[in-house]
């Protein structure tokens, strides 16, 4: 298990760089002047774009440029953007806001997934499963921006139940609808996976047994079925929050959250490029983590699994 | 008679700052409305500023309209557009428009205490023209004697070889007579130059800006305006507060004022309506589509003329386009009105004239092809040898431009019966790109906010050979003229009748094309009464009180 | 899957899609899933498919959409390139215009129909792209494995771990510059790169835990003593036996590209006017909701209704397929 865990680890190494190396061209390597919007409906001087391009080494060849992004980023110095703030301050006050409503869509869509999906499982091809089918596959259709613009305006605007924008510590009570918003469409896809997988094991060798037993219905659903059911959802579920965390952007502009999904949006319409890349290389960091949690879950949660 | 009008006003503010005075010692039966105003916070609108807060470095207006509320220039200029009227300045006074001798009034204070003295102006001025500063403003003091000794531009224009280290640090043209006294020599005469130092890169800087640098400066910026800088939390809101010791009559009544941060109007929208939000400047197209604003705010709708233009500018340097003729039928093949009703709900006013309505000296600027006239459009067509290919509008699709832009290109299209179209440029700064490498192929949007309230500023930029927004390379030799003798003209009358003749060939030759003038739609909330808007549509804090 | 503009859709299509790829693609130490020949098991499920009404619908409604793409003129017999009239401005649905007028004045109705074009060919086009990329690295990671599966395998987590929506973003962001002859074809094709770039990890990942699996089988140990080539055993034995999987896959992709098209059509990076397509009219009305919600109503409903389609039949093969299931 260590073996594993540790071989895993190492190789999250090439592909940081591979991703960094990757974002880092992609945002740098196309010829664009990113100081050429700066000054209005007028060209820049010559003075501001050359003091510029001298003090964030824009002539530099685009190698050595990454050569020194990377041997600061090490050090922990994720560089400045061109106002002169500090990217690492930037990230460090908009992740939390961003976490905290991966957080709540990920419980909001467990809870409602899980509730659904179970109960359409355990009566397939009734009412209640058709029902749950159609609305959750209907929720998954819908693009976010109506859901959340729909839900904005009417809870906050017209009947005033919540505050339309999210202030700026984001507090969790004003992140509930926006993590409804964010979380309504993976909410499809745990009640999906709930279900088909809640039907497949009540079919299994083990649930038989355990019905010929003479077990309690009860029993058999709540401790059986269930516990071997949720293991593909759980692992959905870890996966997910890396998702959320790096797709939160309409929801972020919505509701007006000082999270990394704006954050990233503005930069890459504004060419900042070092915040770019600082932004995703953390989000990509976290979701192989996860990732990388979620696989250690599944040999941890199913006796059956085992690394090595 | 420049001088005269200057010392009028002058005059006058000192009565009102009587009457102001008079006020203050009978105030005392108000006081319940006073306490309340004297802890009063309101809270607006606005966006992340891009870079910090430093005047002669600060083009957006995120940054700007947070710059102008922390400081006072020598001149402001009064809402609704109208002439400056002197600020810090005690007088401002020329003989030929070339020498002028600024007074400054005593006694005011930057935010740390310190006074506002004539070497605080100096300074920031030389400081913001000397090139190795890199400050976004810098090419704002050209006019001034001395600027090419200390602004050198990349010989060869493309970064490949630097620029030479300026021969100064110094302007010649700026000489410190007394404390409160400094003289501007310019290169040549140009008599709208007093009117230019209301623009925020002529404010004056505290001495602990030269000892902190710009950097650490503009995260905690000392002005000297009517409020101060308490703190910003980036993305998230920046506090002012009330400066005690300000001594002008603007000052605020409330207390503190916060401006939070926003990235989606909307969001802010739903905020005003929900009565988190004090002001909000501009109220979103969602909102103003179909009049709703008028009905979600009632009395508390505010309209508001502000200097802005939306023109559509011809890349005069692409062959297609050299001819008059074809340049004035599209610019007589677009219904102005239709535009302004449908798409923009009545909010934009069609424009009639080159500059917008109302600025000083624009009265000659009338605009003869802003009619919609089908028939002659066809005929200048035909006359101009008809048009091939493709006629593409572009915009930067960034802002909410494409609705008008296409109806524009629509309109063309029907009209003219040529095949047009319009098409976005995903950012401003890739649109400014191309239009700064003189890369256009098509005429393509262009918005104008005046620097300063004068005639001057929608000429010079904009249509004279070299000007700073003349992006289309237009160029009249007769115009160029006429410009000239107007900047030179020993009073401002003067100088306008020569705006006007050139306007007049501008009118002519159509180097671009006016659409329509823009009205800021606000909004307040019912916390706050009395809310006015300043001469560029953010909100004037000195009228704020509470209700 | 559909939806556009959630970051979830990261979720949709990169990645996860558990329940429905998961499974399609057992986890190493799951056990394979085909044990019946191809054929056999594809003839079972046809016979299943057969008698679901869900697939009939889905099928249909398929059909038409492909109908629509392929001749709008069936539809509608107004031009969508002429039809701007701001005098009929955000006019309301009626008897000339069934859907409305849209700002411009175009007939709303007229531009859904054509609209489905450039949403399905992106979709198919990028699901084959994705497939086609995805398969074959799969394959060849799986069949030669060693250090080439690891290179492959790494290659495959850079792109598997950019989230989706940003991915594209700055893509689309940094490759949409030049200003000058930025046709259909172009931006069509960038966002179908952009979609591929993103999203081939998925199929390499199903294909190459298939055929992982699949080697090991008996016929493919008897194909290999009897002498068989590496191509022959490629193409022949393993590619045909470890399809299902994929094809499932694809099927519900169609339905997420749909919607990522539209997502990035609403943020502004994707297809763009001249080009007409869901996502666009939908970008388009975003303004508008308040005065005139019909205008993104239909188009919505359009979009909705295709990404169900893609979904439930990929849904209704995937059940059919599964033999845990039947």
């Amino acid at each position: 298990m260590g073996r594993y865990v540790l071989r895993r680890l190492l190789q999250l190494i090439p592909v940081f760089f591979g991703t960094t190396i990757l974002i880092y061209w992609l945002v740098w390597s196309v010829p664009g002047d990113p100081f050429a919007g700066k000054c209005g409906e007028r060209a820049c001087p010559d003075s501001y774009v050359q003091f510029m391009t001298d003090k964030y080494h824009l002539d530099d060849p685009l190698p050595i440029q990454y050569f020194h992004y990377m041997a600061n980023l090490l050090t922990g110095d994720f560089g400045q953007t061109f106002g002169g703030r500090d990217i690492g301050g930037i990230i460090a006050a908009a992740y939390p806001n961003t976490i905290k409503l991966a957080f709540v869509a990920l419980t909001i869509e467990g809870v409602i997934g899980l509730t659904a999906g179970v109960l359409s499982g355990l009566r397939r091809n009734g009412f209640l499963d058709n029902l749950v089918l159609v609305s959750t596959l209907f929720l998954l259709a819908i693009p976010t921006f109506v859901t959340g613009f729909v839900l904005q305006f009417l809870l906050g605007v017209q009947w005033k139940i919540i505050s339309p924008t999210v202030s700026g510590d984001a507090p969790i009570s004003q992140l509930i609808v926006p993590g409804f918003v964010l979380g309504s469409i993976s909410m499809a896809y745990v009640a999906r996976l709930t279900r088909t997988s809640i039907a497949e094991n009540s079919r299994a060798d083990y649930v038989r047994t355990a019905v010929a037993k003479g077990l309690p219905r009860r029993r058999v659903v709540g401790v059986h079925l269930l516990r071997n059911s949720l293991i593909p959802v759980i692992t959905f579920l870890g996966t997910d929050l890396g998702a959320l965390m790096g797709g939160a952007i309409v929801t972020e502009g919505i509701f007006g959250i000082n999270g990394i999904g704006r954050e990233v949006y503005r930069a890459i319409v504004t060419k900042e490029g070092a915040t770019v890349v600082g932004i995703v290389v953390v989000l990509v960091m976290v979701y192989l983590l996860m990732n990388l949690v979620v696989d250690l879950l599944y040999a941890a949660l199913d006796p059956r699994i085992r690394y090595e | 008679m420049r001088g005269s009008k200057r010392a009028s006003v002058v005059a006058l503010t000192a009565a009102v700052a009587l009457v102001v005075a008079g006020c203050g010692g009978g105030d005392d039966d108000s006081t319940g409305s006073d306490d309340k105003n004297a802890t009063g916070a309101i809270t607006i609108d606005g966006t992340q500023p891009e870079v910090g807060l430093v005047p002669a470095n600060t083009t957006e207006t995120g940054g700007g309209d947070i710059v102008d509320f922390l400081w006072t220039g020598l001149v402001t200029y009064p809402a609704g557009g109208g002439d400056p009227k002197n600020a810090l300045a005690e007088s401002i006074e020329t003989t030929d428009s070339q020498n002028y001798t600024i007074k400054l009034k005593k006694g005011t204070k930057f935010h740390d205490g310190t006074e506002v003295k004539s070497k605080n102006f100096v300074d920031a001025w030389n400081f913001a023209a000397y090139s190795p500063n890199g400050v976004q403003n810098g090419s704002f003091f050209g006019d001034i004697e001395g600027f090419a000794d200390v602004h050198t531009e990349d010989p060869d224009g493309d970064g490949a070889q630097k620029a030479p280290q300026p021969k100064a640090d110094k302007m010649s043209g700026l000489a410190i007579v007394d404390d409160y006294t400094f003289t501007v020599k310019l290169t040549a005469p140009f008599s709208i130059f007093p009117t230019k130092l209301g623009y925020s890169a002529y404010y004056p800087m505290p001495d602990a800006f030269f000892t902190q640098g710009m950097e650490a400066f503009g995260k905690n910026p000392i002005g000297n305006g009517p409020v101060k800088f308490v703190s910003w939390t980036d993305n998230v809101e920046i506090k002012l507060t009330r400066f005690d010791d300000y001594t002008l009559d603007d000052k605020v009544k409330i207390k503190d004022v916060t401006v939070k941060l926003y990235q989606e109007d909307a969001a802010a929208y739903a905020d005003l309506l929900a009565g988190n939000l004090d002001y909000m400047q501009q109220v979103p197209v969602s909102a103003l589509a179909g009049d709703k604003w008028k009905t979600d705010l009632g009395d508390r709708a505010l309209e508001v003329d502000i200097p802005v233009m939306q023109l559509i500018a011809f890349p005069i340097y692409d062959a297609k386009f050299k001819n008059a003729d074809l340049r004035k039928a599209i610019s007589l093949a677009i219904n102005r009105q239709e535009i302004a009703e449908k798409i923009f709900f009545g909010t934009r006013k069609p424009a009639t004239s080159w500059a917008r309505p109302g600025v000083p000296g624009g009265e000659g600027f009338t605009c003869t092809v802003c009619e919609y006239k089908p028939d002659e459009a066809k005929q200048l067509l035909q006359q101009a040898g008809g048009f091939t290919g493709e006629l593409v509008f572009y915009y930067n699709a960034d802002a909410s431009h494409k609705e008008w832009m296409e109806a524009v290109a629509n309109s063309v299209k029907s009209t003219l019966g040529i095949n047009a179209r319009a098409e976005g440029v995903p950012t401003f700064a890739v649109f400014r790109q191309n239009i700064n490498g003189r890369k256009m192929t098509g005429p393509y949007r262009a918005g104008w906010q005046e620097d300063y309230p004068s005639a001057e500023n929608w000429v010079g930029p904009l249509y004279i050979t070299g000007g700073s927004s003349n992006d289309g390379l237009f160029s009249n030799p007769e115009v160029d003229k006429l410009y000239k003798e107007g900047t030179a003209a020993p009073n401002e009358d003067a100088a306008y009748a020569k705006f006007a003749e050139a306007m007049k060939i501008v009118d002519q030759q159509v180097p671009s094309i006016p659409i329509v003038s823009v009205v800021q739609q606000s909004g307040t909330s019912a916390k706050v009464k009395g809310v006015k808007a300043n001469n560029v549509g953010s909100i004037d804090l000195s009228t704020v009180s509470l209700a | 899957m559909s939806d556009p503009t959630s970051g979830s859709l990261v979720t949709t299509s990169p990645g996860e899609q558990p329940g429905l790829v998961a499974e399609a693609a057992p986890a190493p130490g799951a056990p394979p899933q085909q044990r019946d020949k191809p054929r056999g098991l594809l003839g079972d499920a046809w016979h299943d498919l057969r008698r679901k009404p869900i697939f009939w619908i889905a099928a249909t409604f398929i059909v038409l959409f492909l109908l629509m793409a392929i001749v709008p003129q069936l539809f509608t017999s107004v031009d969508p390139e002429h039809d701007s009239n701001l005098s009929r401005s955000l006019v309301g649905p009626g008897s000339t215009g069934w859907f409305g007028y849209d700002l411009q004045g175009q007939d709303i109705y007229a531009r859904t129909i054509y609209g489905a074009r450039a949403s399905i060919i992106v979709a198919v086009v990028a699901t084959l792209g994705t497939v086609l990329f995805g398969s074959l690295v799969g394959v060849i990671a799986g069949f030669w494995g060693g250090w080439l599966d690891a290179l492959l395998s790494r290659l495959a987590d850079v792109f598997f771990g950019i989230p989706f929506v940003l991915g594209a973003i700055v893509i689309l962001f940094t490759f949409n510059t030049s200003n000058s002859g930025r046709s259909t074809v172009r931006i069509t094709t960038l966002v179908i790169i952009a979609l591929v770039t993103l999203t081939w990890p998925v199929s390499m990942r199903i294909m190459r835990s298939s055929v992982l699996a699949t080697k090991q089988a008996d016929y493919i140990v008897a194909a290999r003593a009897l002498g068989a080539s590496n191509t022959r055993i490629i193409f022949k034995h393993l590619i045909p036996n470890c399809l299902a999987p994929v094809l499932v896959y694809a099927t519900i992709l169609v339905g997420a590209f749909i919607g990522a098209e539209a997502t990035l059509s609403f943020l502004g990076v994707g297809l763009q006017s001249p080009v007409i397509s869901w996502g666009v009219i939908i970008n388009e009305s975003q303004n508008y909701i308040r005065v005139a919600p019909y205008w993104l109503l239909f188009p919505a409903a359009f979009l909705v209704t295709a990404v169900l389609s893609f979904v439930m039949l990929g849904e209704a093969v995937r059940e059919a397929l599964d033999p845990k299931l039947r």
